[in-house]
């Protein structure tokens, strides 16, 4: 525990007063080692439940498992290959060997899945040879791979197993960013009809940062409003704040689906209003989406917009008017700057939830609302291509992580919560 | 009694129906795709079946999602017992070694189904079929083609359509005028798929994504779509219940439904059981009087009310000009064409 | 609160200003206001103007066993990973407050970052995880999971709580001969214990209202509320839902005014001489 030591008091030089410092360090130190004991028991729990499998996440984004699993002698062996001609005989022959081996077994069909990954109609390729396996005593085995499928013959369909050939890649992390190897190894963009992820992460941004703005908007005049009342009016005010903030993700956005269908509350008072003669489409579109995202993160911009604006005296803004400075000069000047950790803390807690949204837009969007986090789980239940759904949960931690470093830095994390109440 | 004893015991009982809630119970799970097709199974073959045999059924639904089950059978910690497969995922499932290779002489005699129905880990439920389904209310004129479905001028509105690749793009191309028994064959090449994207590009901006199949005959009940592809069964059921939704069978595509056992599931024997029990032609017959998807057995189509029989996907006027799925061509194109229309869906 | 002398421009944006935030108190209310009545409509439609009286939806709640299985399912599984959220939260809490090292500003940002991290990566990471060791499908995965992402409230809430709170008295304690266990139950736990059971009550509200990792890791007996309700809003959106929403509405709100009355309590007592 030496570590600890440096941020003990300096020890004073005086000789008698030694045994008793030297008791007091012990004390100090089985202090420090008692109160650490109270947090080790949820920093193992969460190492358990939170950082062990995220790591594992991450990890996972870039490993490259099924090849070696199911081929280890080949791909030892096409690690060697340069690539230029067909590999020789012994690579053939190890190859057969080990479809013979594996035939029928999931492991082959894993692999099999991987290859189709890249190449479609690789499946039906690898399943077709294994059929021609195992080879009868004396028999080529290069005659044999090649006479069951002709692409054998092709230094491409060997070149795909040698780029797989090892237990890591990058390819889908390049995937997620609309890249990737080509057949010559080189990193190239995926055709634009195939690319989706640069649009799918520009677009968490986009929407989180129009959320943001008009969350900001709605919530500065109400935080100011709410501030500048008397106590007891504050406080039944923030329980309109504090109500929708309490009310279950999923009770809002049936509400917002029942207000906003076509027969709606807010389609029957527009019709009758005159505003519209026949039914607006108001949800299952970018509008539902952004009306409920609004409303759900609303509560996390007014509240540490009010404990901040609750702190500002104002005596300044009384002493600028008393100046004669015109009142909304004297606002803009005067206390606007001092509302600013305010914004920058709602802003950023705004803007890093809704990052992850996945519910709202999934229940109220159509696919041109779907964010990083749809298509996360979209490879993780719907193809089971875990590697894709690691690498684009890699790509939206890492940007999670940058701001909420940024937001540690200016709030500090235990004024988090305490904030958001 | 002591308060601390009376807290203590509360926290027993607790703890005890916590972990006996866990471990495996004797119970049959069976999954399917929930909705009014769910309710039709419960009625032929769950309920008589406990009836029968006194095995009691939990019965939950899924979206046809792979990844809880291969997670359980790669953890060997399989709770289902049987679950309801559309092909492509039984095909994959059987080869990676998901679904046990099935028995046969455990459920019945083969000569009694239709043969496509049987595969090595599944056994045909059912045949459903996907169809143009309209609000004859909303809609002036009857369509009579995928091309009416296309025809924005002729039959103006939202269109309703499943989200995914499957059976989008097929319907595109016949739209396109592809003959049915080419479509897969011009599915099969690039520039096949580039025209059946372009052709969906013409009426992108008006079609509203379906995902669960409860959801077209709502969406097409609240005047939210004017046509809308859907599970002709689920059409047929907001029929009784007196929305006036109407089919059009021209060009439908049809698939089986499949039973499979996962590997590892707890209750195998009582799962076979199961399975035999729900392939038997009686029961079959009270299925497809439920919710009108053609029988696998060979039998129970004989069973059939004539005025049921004509509402199923199996009836020969409704057969004619329809399309199998080819399963084989969704095992390999699954992964790139999802791909291609999450990216298309995306812009 | 208007001057009297304040001009007509400033008596108009004054008026506007106070229409201004009136509305958007009504755009934060109103939703959830306007689905408790549909709930007791009579017929299944979701529409306004409502047909009739009924508590029908409300039985079919009661009498479903889908949603009976569901909301038990809740009920367990909540209560239980609040527990464990606040019997690890609070010591931590306690133990950072206390002491300094070098790290802990890393350390407690990790502590908190399940409050941030996006929901969706802690459920597919967790499902990956615990898949190979028969974690999912289970209770216990699920209940560590929610314990998990609720324990960052706990620890910020009771953290707030000790920095109004004067250590000396535990000091006092001991010197009395309190021993060190006597002293946190007998001193620290009763003036903390706001901050512990708000701390609590955020974790419950978490939990209870948890789907996207109960989508990832939950078998079908493991089905929660929120999560029968995501099923019901994609497939089908009944009454049924209205009335299942009116419920939970409710719950929130009681647990609102719970934590209304315990920040007050406390600050009456921090207040106090």
């Amino acid at each position: 525990m030496t570590q600890y030591s440096a941020t003990m008091p300096a020890p004073l030089d005086t000789a008698p007063e030694a045994s008793l410092q030297s008791r007091l360090r012990r004390a100090e130190r089985m202090n420090k080692l008692k109160y650490g004991a109270l947090i080790l028991p949820l920093a193992i729990f969460l190492m358990l439940t939170f950082v062990w499998p995220i790591a594992a996440l991450l990890k996972r984004s870039v490993d490259n498992p099924e090849i070696i699993t199911a081929f280890p002698q080949t791909s030892a062996l096409l690690r060697g290959w340069n690539g230029q001609a067909l590999p020789d005989d012994g690579v053939f022959a190890a190859f057969a060997g080990e479809m013979a081996q594996i035939k029928g077994t999931p492991v082959l069909a894993a692999a099999a899945k991987r290859l189709n990954m890249e190449v479609p109609g690789f499946r039906s390729l690898m399943m077709r040879t294994v059929r021609a396996t195992p080879l009868e005593a004396g028999a080529s085995a290069r005659e044999v791979l090649i006479d069951a499928d002709p692409r054998w013959g092709e230094t491409a369909t060997w070149q795909l197993l040698a780029r797989n050939a090892s237990p890591y890649t990058m390819r889908y992390l390049l995937a997620s960013l609309d890249h990737k190897v080509n057949e010559q190894g080189k990193v190239v963009a995926t055709s634009p009809e195939e690319a989706i992820f640069v649009d799918v992460l520009l677009r968490t941004f986009g929407m989180s940062f129009v959320v943001t703005v008009v969350c900001l908007l709605l919530g500065f005049p109400l935080a100011y409003f709410i501030a500048t009342r008397p106590v007891k009016t504050a406080n039944v005010l923030l329980m309109a704040v504090l109500l929708p903030f309490w009310t279950s993700i999923l009770v809002r956005v049936a509400a917002w689906i029942v207000l906003l269908q076509s027969q709606g509350l807010v389609n029957q008072a527009l019709m009758h209003l005159g505003i519209t003669d026949h039914p607006l489409q108001l949800v299952f579109n970018s509008t539902g989406v952004y009306i409920a995202m609004v409303h759900i993160l609303l509560p996390f911009m007014i509240l540490p917009l009010y404990s901040v604006m609750k702190g500002i005296s104002p005596v300044y803004m009384r002493a600028a008017l008393s100046l004669g400075c015109p009142p909304f000069r004297s606002f803009w000047k005067i206390y606007f700057p001092q509302t600013l950790p305010g914004i920058g803390a709602g802003g950023l807690l705004v803007f890093i939830l809704c990052m992850g949204y996945y519910i709202t837009p999934s229940l109220l969007g159509s696919p041109n609302e779907q964010m990083a986090s749809y298509f996360v789980a979209f490879y993780t239940n719907q193809t089971i291509n875990w590697g894709m759904a690691a690498a684009l949960s890699a790509i939206l931690f890492v940007a999670t992580l940058l701001l909420y470093a940024i937001y540690t830095r200016l709030v500090g994390s235990q004024n988090m919560a305490a904030r958001a109440r | 009694m002591n308060p601390f004893f009376a807290k203590k015991s509360l926290l027993m009982v607790a703890l005890t129906t916590l972990f006996a809630a866990t471990s495996a119970q004797a119970d049959v799970t069976i999954i399917s795709f929930g909705g009014t097709n769910q309710k039709a199974q419960a009625k032929a073959f769950y309920e008589p079946f406990t009836k029968a045999s006194g095995v009691k059924i939990v019965a939950s639904e899924y979206n046809g999602e792979q990844a809880k089950i291969k997670a359980m059978v790669e953890a060997k910690n399989v709770s289902w017992d049987v679950v309801e497969l559309e092909s492509p995922e039984l095909a994959r499932g059987c080869e990676e070694g998901l679904y046990e290779k099935l028995d046969m002489s455990k459920i019945g005699p083969k000569a009694d189904f239709i043969p496509s129905a049987l595969s090595e880990c599944g056994i045909g439920i059912f045949v459903w079929s996907t169809v143009l389904a309209y609000n004859a209310d909303a809609l002036k004129g009857t369509p009579t083609s995928w091309a009416d479905f296309w025809d924005l001028k002729k039959f103006p509105g939202k269109r309703g359509m499943r989200k995914g690749a499957k059976f989008t793009l097929e319907f595109a191309l016949l739209a396109d005028g592809v003959k049915p028994e080419d479509v897969y064959k011009t599915l099969g090449t690039k520039a096949g798929v580039t025209r059946a994207f372009k052709k969906l590009d013409e009426i992108k901006p008006y079609i509203q994504w379906w995902e669960a199949g409860a959801q077209p005959p709502q969406l097409l009940a609240a005047g939210d779509v004017v046509m809308s592809t859907a599970y002709n069964g689920r059409i047929a059921s907001a029929q009784k219940e007196g929305k006036k939704l109407k089919i059009m069978w021209a060009n439908n595509i049809y698939d089986f439904d499949s039973w499979g056992i996962p590997v590892g599931a707890p209750n195998k024997a009582d799962a076979y059981k199961f399975i035999a029990f729900a392939s038997k032609p009686e029961n079959q017959k009270v299925f497809s009087g439920e919710i009108p998807y053609g029988p696998t057995n060979v039998k129970g189509t004989a069973m059939i009310d004539k005025a049921v029989a004509a509402d199923l996907p199996t009836a020969p006027q409704n057969m004619k000009g329809a399309l199998a799925s080819n399963t084989q061509f969704w095992v390999e194109h699954s992964e790139d064409l999802e791909q291609r229309f999450n990216a298309w869906a995306a812009k | 609160m208007i001057a009297s002398y304040a001009s007509t421009s400033e008596r108009i944006w004054h008026y506007a200003f106070r229409m201004l935030c009136g509305l958007i108190i009504v755009f934060l209310i109103l939703p959830i206001l306007v689905i408790a009545p549909l709930s007791f409509n009579s017929d299944s439609f979701l529409l306004y103007p409502m047909s009739g009286f009924s508590t029908r939806w409300y039985e079919e709640f009661f009498s479903s066993p889908a949603w009976r299985q569901a909301f038990t399912n809740s009920l367990i599984i909540s209560p239980f990973s609040t527990l464990l959220a606040m019997l690890l939260g609070t010591p931590a809490a306690v133990g950072l407050t206390r002491i300094d090292f070098p790290g802990k500003g890393l350390l407690t940002a990790i502590l908190i970052s399940p409050m941030v991290v996006p929901v969706v990566i802690v459920g597919v990471a967790t499902y990956l995880v615990f898949a190979p060791i028969g974690l999912t499908g289970s209770y216990l995965g699920l209940i560590m999971v929610h314990a998990a992402l609720g324990v960052p409230f706990v620890v910020t809430t009771v953290s707030a709580t000790l920095q109004g709170f004067d250590f000396n008295l535990v000091r006092a304690a001991a010197s009395l001969g309190a021993n060190p266990l006597t002293a946190f139950f007998r001193i620290t736990l009763p003036l903390v214990a706001p901050g512990v059971i708000s701390g609590g009550l955020f974790a419950f509200g978490t939990s209870f209202d948890e789907v996207v990792v109960t989508l990832f890791l939950a078998g079908p007996e493991q089905s929660t509320l929120p999560r029968q309700m995501f099923a019901g809003i994609r497939e089908n959106i009944s009454p049924t839902i209205a009335a299942v929403a009116t419920i939970l509405t409710v719950l929130s709100t009681l647990m609102l005014i719970t934590l209304e009355w315990l920040r007050r309590r406390s600050e009456r007592l921090r207040a106090a001489p």
